[in-house]
């Protein structure tokens, strides 16, 4: 696997670094001309990402996130978002539609969206250690782009 | 975000500004709330063309938007929402729960 580029950004879980981390994101992406149907699915994934740590990894503290963004060979992004809070403690029904621990503030869609808006979705989580959400998302070339 | 109201003859036009997100989710859910206490409309157009970015977190607001009027007797619409959003609406299956408009006036 070649890496032709990357970046981590380390960022505390407080729920205004939602915005800066999707920016964040779209703007490391942009180096490989996606399309802005491309660039917002990329920011919504990060955004439910992100925001599963602030609200279920960190739900009564503010703790540790960090997010790597890759380039690998064939134009493919990779996000991996990690936290080092509670853990999913049933991640099979975590990853159902509708299903939240979150309350009425929280729809139940966020990994059904990062399912379904990237190619590919791994979780690995352990119980009072913390959670790595990694995804990929293949970048389509375009006609004479380059 | 910005929130901005406006009301005649039983129907509320709420117009969202800006990024709904997590961060601005609760503050979206109070402003919607408030508005449909105070005024009892029969229809809600929520006008989301000025909503340049929006996540799951805007598909509780909506839902819960949604769940409130109905107990009053009242019916949601979303008016014209940007690609984004549309994109996420439908990926939650929110487009069967309630109807999507691209008109300034809810006519029905």
């Amino acid at each position: 696997m070649t890496i032709t580029n990357y970046i981590k950004l380390e960022f505390p879980s407080y729920s205004a670094n939602e915005s800066f981390a999707r920016a964040a994101a779209a703007g490391f992406a942009a180096q490989l001309d996606p399309t802005l149907e491309e660039l917002g699915d990329i920011k919504t994934a990060v955004s439910e990402a992100v925001t599963n740590c602030i609200v279920h990894a960190y739900p009564d503290s503010i703790g540790k996130i960090t997010m790597r963004l890759r380039i690998l060979e064939g134009e493919k992004l990779e996000i991996t978002v990690r936290d080092w809070g509670r853990g999913i403690q049933d991640l099979e029904k975590a990853m159902q539609p509708m299903y939240t621990t979150g309350g009425e503030e929280r729809s139940g869609m966020g990994f059904t969206i990062m399912e379904s808006f990237m190619d590919k979705l791994k979780v690995k989580t352990h119980v009072q250690k913390g959670t790595s959400v990694t995804m990929l998302r293949t970048i389509k070339q375009r006609r004479g782009r380059r | 975000m910005k929130i901005s109201t406006r009301y005649a003859d039983g129907k509320l036009c709420i117009s969202l500004q800006g990024e709904l997100d997590h961060h601005s989710a609760r503050q979206a859910m109070s402003g919607i709330a408030e508005a449909i206490d105070a005024t009892l409309p029969r229809q809600v157009l929520l006008d989301m063309s000025k909503l340049s970015f929006m996540d799951s977190s805007g598909i509780a607001v909506i839902l819960k938007a949604d769940r409130r009027l109905k107990e009053n007797g009242g019916r949601l619409f979303i008016d014209c929402p940007k690609s984004q959003p549309l994109k996420v609406i439908e990926a939650a299956g929110v487009d069967r729960v309630v109807d999507i408009i691209c008109k300034r006036e809810v006519t029905t």
